[in-house]
């Protein structure tokens, strides 16, 4: 079945059986491999993407639900990795492995649209949907505290925040 | 400067250069085994030459350095260290720096392998050498250009000084003339007086961070190459199990499915089943997609012939029961006797007994196994994130029938490896299947065929007593450990990271020691997990020295710190470094001021592995219906003179912790017979943010010893430190994990 997409600002048009996962369409169909498998059933949060702004399991979401609203992957989440959770990302050197970091700060990035300034207990119900097996949890943390203070910042001299590219 | 010094090894070490195409210089050196080389040479003839030229550092002609990244990177940070042991020495700046993978070739670079906390023991001077190495080539070339003397030359930051003419040249200026001389022998160079490092303990950024957070394709499941197709591999639940039938032939015809082959392989025979036994029988589907292979897979209908393992004995209940059994027997074997043993315990004033037992658990990197695999005109290339390539490379040639030099291993990042990636199969299986569909395929399992086949962290069971003088003192200690494996004569052969060492603590610390072990068949795999045996041994050791320590009426860090007595090197363990760290932890966690209230307390371990001493004091909490938190947890180390990486080091460290509490509280795999029943991440749960302490604080006590690895020896203590700290807050003594089993969850 041909399923009409827009990911990361573009239409694609796919050709997939209809209960084809989001994350098998992203990865293997259009070529997208930050978003990564960890579990298959939304347990882990490897495979988190934005769908209309919102963070959901793109492995426990079918490409037939996914057409209705613009998807956003970390490929696209900035165009240059200039997003201020990627900037604080690489500032407090947060991964270890690396391979669900995609997908924390795409947990991050919608929470922190919605909540610019966030408290700790924002950072903890938005993040709890996303595992770390390294163990990154301190520093997660951190780097969000200080993106929502890079953004800040940019916003007080002016420049873009760098947010979503969608 | 400081001449070349370090602990004798048993190599032979060369450097080698060559030119660089444009005017460049490749830097290479030979590591090779001193007995290698000496056959044949005879006489003080020179070395015979590498297989290939090794090439650690190239030099352009416009400076650009290029270091190669050798080792495989599955997060612990390998990719970014050892290029900083060769920046530091070359004197560049790290700005200059670009890192490169290199494959797998060991004929052209040593140890490229993850584990055992080894790649900093295993770098440490060779990695120097060779920055140093290339360092007097870029001096002697330079003296040679200017016709000066060496002695009147310095380097910085990449570049060739002569003070007295103001004369100076960038390496890459030198490349040309460099690629001209003969390097000079390691054994002639010096380092760099540490007070003069300039990247070495300086924190230095992870160099794929930045590919990482944009989502670039540098993961093995990431790889792909034209033409390939997808596999799935279904396997039975239970080790070894056969297709007796199945529906392959409407598999066959399903969406995209390009092909389905029963996959027949010999019984793997023996009473201990092999550490890395390869490639098992099972069913291979390669379809277009991943999804598409693993949707008809999900249709497969097949029945297994289950073989010896598919049985009631091989199940959980009945190994616990069995190891109960086995304590009240004389041990099968007596892995060591100091004193009068066990005798002893009749002399103590005071007997303590206590029964732990711990459970298998699976690694669960968070990329699933996999590898991509393309087999052509009886030659393969792989793709893989194994910790241990040249075992990969071995298993794939054996499984298709080809020598290793018909093999070619790229190596990729690793999404988590914890130890999972020290066994190959894998990669046997996509070399495999890449020869049945005549293309290239890359294998992915599913998170489900990660936990049901991996090489399980052994469980095992302890019983202990242990004999207290009328003065507190620990005079007798006895273990009866019962563990998985068979016997063999008059010893024991135990299960792939099964057995315990004759040294464990407390050995050499108790006058009357004994470790009497037996063990029992064993259905399912195992294998080395971060820490290996420590990472479960620290919790029952330090939990029964805890126990001892309540039983003497002694604080439990100065029970401690007289248990290791006087701050010497007791046969090879150290006694002085652990005093240190122990005494560091105290007075971080402000252990002597801070007395338990009810239902909150500090609790201490400490434990020795991989060359590294760590202590480790947690704060917990715990209420009346057993909710845990945990506030804080002080890490002390000393892994030696040097902390190369800091930021990261301390990054690791933290890891550490949050791997061991949440393998305490939730990790379990258990066996029904012969299968694994936990399926997904649901029954084997990954602590999350909210369940793990908001601080971690790490401090590392400097010593003067090599710098060594990290990764391993800081997760130990960190069990036994809740687990004290839960008794103390609490009352209730836990010598059973997973500890959600005994009602206790995350606040």
């Amino acid at each position: 079945m041909a399923f009409k997409l827009n990911v990361n600002g573009t239409s694609a048009t796919v050709d997939v059986p209809a209960d084809t996962p989001l994350l098998w369409v992203l990865r293997d169909v259009l070529n997208l491999k930050g978003t990564k498998y960890g579990c298959g059933v939304a347990f882990c949060g490897a495979c988190t993407v934005h769908l209309g702004g919102r963070a959901v399991r793109s492995c426990s979401t079918p490409v037939s639900a996914a057409e209705k609203a613009p998807i956003t992957t970390i490929e696209g989440l900035s165009a240059d990795g200039s997003h201020p959770l990627q900037q604080a990302w690489i500032e407090l050197d947060v991964p270890q492995c690396g391979y669900c970091q995609g997908g924390q700060i795409m947990s991050a990035a919608a929470m922190l649209a919605k909540t610019p300034k966030p408290t700790d207990k924002d950072i903890d119900s938005a993040m709890n949907g996303n595992v770390c097996r390294c163990g990154t949890y301190i520093r997660i943390r951190q780097a969000i505290h200080r993106a929502a203070a890079i953004a800040q910042n940019k916003g007080k001299s002016g420049a873009t925040t760098g947010a979503s590219a969608q | 400067m400081k001449k070349l010094t370090g602990k004798k090894l048993n190599r032979r070490n060369f450097l080698q250069v060559s030119a660089l195409g444009g005017g460049g210089l490749l830097i290479g050196m030979y590591v090779g085994p001193e007995k290698a080389l000496a056959q044949g040479r005879g006489g003080g003839a020179p070395p015979p030459p590498p297989v290939k030229p090794s090439d650690y550092i190239m030099i352009a002609a416009d400076g650009t350095v290029t270091i190669m990244a050798k080792n495989p990177e599955v997060g612990q940070g390998v990719k970014t260290m050892i290029p900083m042991l060769i920046a530091e020495e070359l004197d560049i700046d790290w700005k200059q720096v670009k890192l490169q993978n290199t494959d797998f070739d060991d004929t052209k670079y040593f140890s490229q392998f993850a584990g055992g906390s080894l790649a900093t023991p295993q770098n440490w001077i060779p990695m120097r050498q060779v920055g140093a190495g290339g360092r007097k080539l870029m001096l002697m070339a330079a003296a040679k250009n200017w016709n000066v003397a060496e002695s009147e030359l310095t380097t910085a930051s990449g570049k060739v000084y002569h003070k007295a003419s103001n004369k100076s040249a960038g390496y890459g200026e030198l490349a040309a003339t460099a690629a001209t001389l003969t390097p000079p022998d390691p054994k002639t160079l010096t380092f760099k007086d540490p007070k003069d490092y300039k990247i070495i303990g300086v924190s230095t950024k992870a160099w794929d961070t930045p590919a990482i957070v944009t989502g670039k394709p540098i993961f093995c499941i990431d790889v792909t190459v034209p033409g390939m197709l997808y596999a799935a591999y279904q396997k039975c639940g239970v080790f070894g199990g056969k297709v007796m039938t199945s529906n392959i032939e409407e598999i066959k015809k399903m969406p995209g499915v390009r092909g389905a082959w029963v996959v027949d392989r010999p019984e793997v025979k023996g009473d201990v089943l092999p550490g890395d036994p390869g490639l098992e029988p099972g069913i291979a589907i390669v379809a277009d997609t991943w999804w598409q292979a693993q949707s008809a897979r999900k249709k497969l209908n097949v029945t297994w012939d289950e073989g010896r393992f598919g049985v009631p004995e091989h199940s959980s209940t009945v190994y616990a029961q069995r190891a109960v059994e086995l304590s009240k027997q004389a041990p099968m074997n007596t892995l060591r006797k100091d004193g009068e043993g066990k005798d002893a315990l009749s002399k103590a004033a005071k007997v303590v007994e206590a029964a732990y037992t711990y459970p298998f658990i699976s690694h669960a990197p968070l990329e699933p196994q996999g590898a991509t695999a393309s087999f052509k005109d009886g030659k393969v290339e792989i793709w893989t994130d194994s910790q241990i390539p040249a075992s990969g490379r071995r298993l794939a040639a054996q499984t298709l029938g080809l020598t290793e030099k018909e093999v070619t291993l790229h190596m990729t990042r690793g999404g988590g490896g914890f130890g999972r990636r020290l066994t190959n199969d894998y990669v046997a299986e996509a070399a495999y299947i890449s020869k049945l569909a005549g293309a290239p395929v890359k294998l992915l399992w599913s998170r489900e065929d990660d936990m049901a086949h991996d090489y399980y962290r052994p469980g095992g069971y302890q019983f202990l007593k242990a004999g207290l003088d009328s003065s507190g003192k620990v005079m007798a200690w006895h273990n009866h450990f019962v563990s998985y494996g068979a016997p063999n004569g008059e010893r024991l052969n135990f299960v792939s990271a099964g057995a315990m060492g004759p040294t464990e603590f407390p050995q050499r610390f108790v006058p009357n020691y004994q470790l009497d072990a037996s063990v029992m068949p064993l259905a399912i795999r195992t294998g080395s997990l971060r820490a290996p045996s420590s990472n479960v041994f620290a919790f029952v050791i330090h939990s029964f020295i805890d126990e001892l320590a309540h039983a003497a009426g002694k604080d439990p860090v100065q029970f401690r710190l007289d248990l290791l007595g006087e701050p010497k090197m007791n046969a090879g363990y150290n006694a002085g470094r652990m005093r240190g760290v122990v005494e560091k932890v105290a007075e971080m966690s402000n252990w002597a001021k801070t007395k338990p209230s009810k239902g909150r307390a500090l609790g201490v371990a400490f434990h020795f592995s991989h060359a590294g001493y760590f202590a480790e004091v947690a704060d917990v909490s715990v209420s009346s219906d057993k909710k845990v938190k945990i506030h804080k947890v002080w890490v002390a180390g000393d892994i030696g003179s040097q902390i190369i990486n800091p930021n990261a080091a301390e990054n690791l460290a933290q890891g550490a912790v949050v791997d061991g509490i949440s393998a305490m509280m939730g990790y379990e795999i258990t066996v029904d017979k012969g299968r694994v029943v936990q399926q997904n991440f649901p029954q084997h749960p990954i602590a999350r943010m909210t369940q793990m302490p908001p601080e971690i604080e790490v401090a590392w006590v400097k010593s003067d010893n090599p710098p060594t690895g990290l990764g391993e020896p800081s997760m130990p203590p960190v069990l036994p430190a809740v687990a004290n700290a839960i008794f103390s807050a609490s009352g209730i003594r836990v010598r059973s994990l997973p500890i959600k089993n005994a009602g206790f969850s995350f606040a």
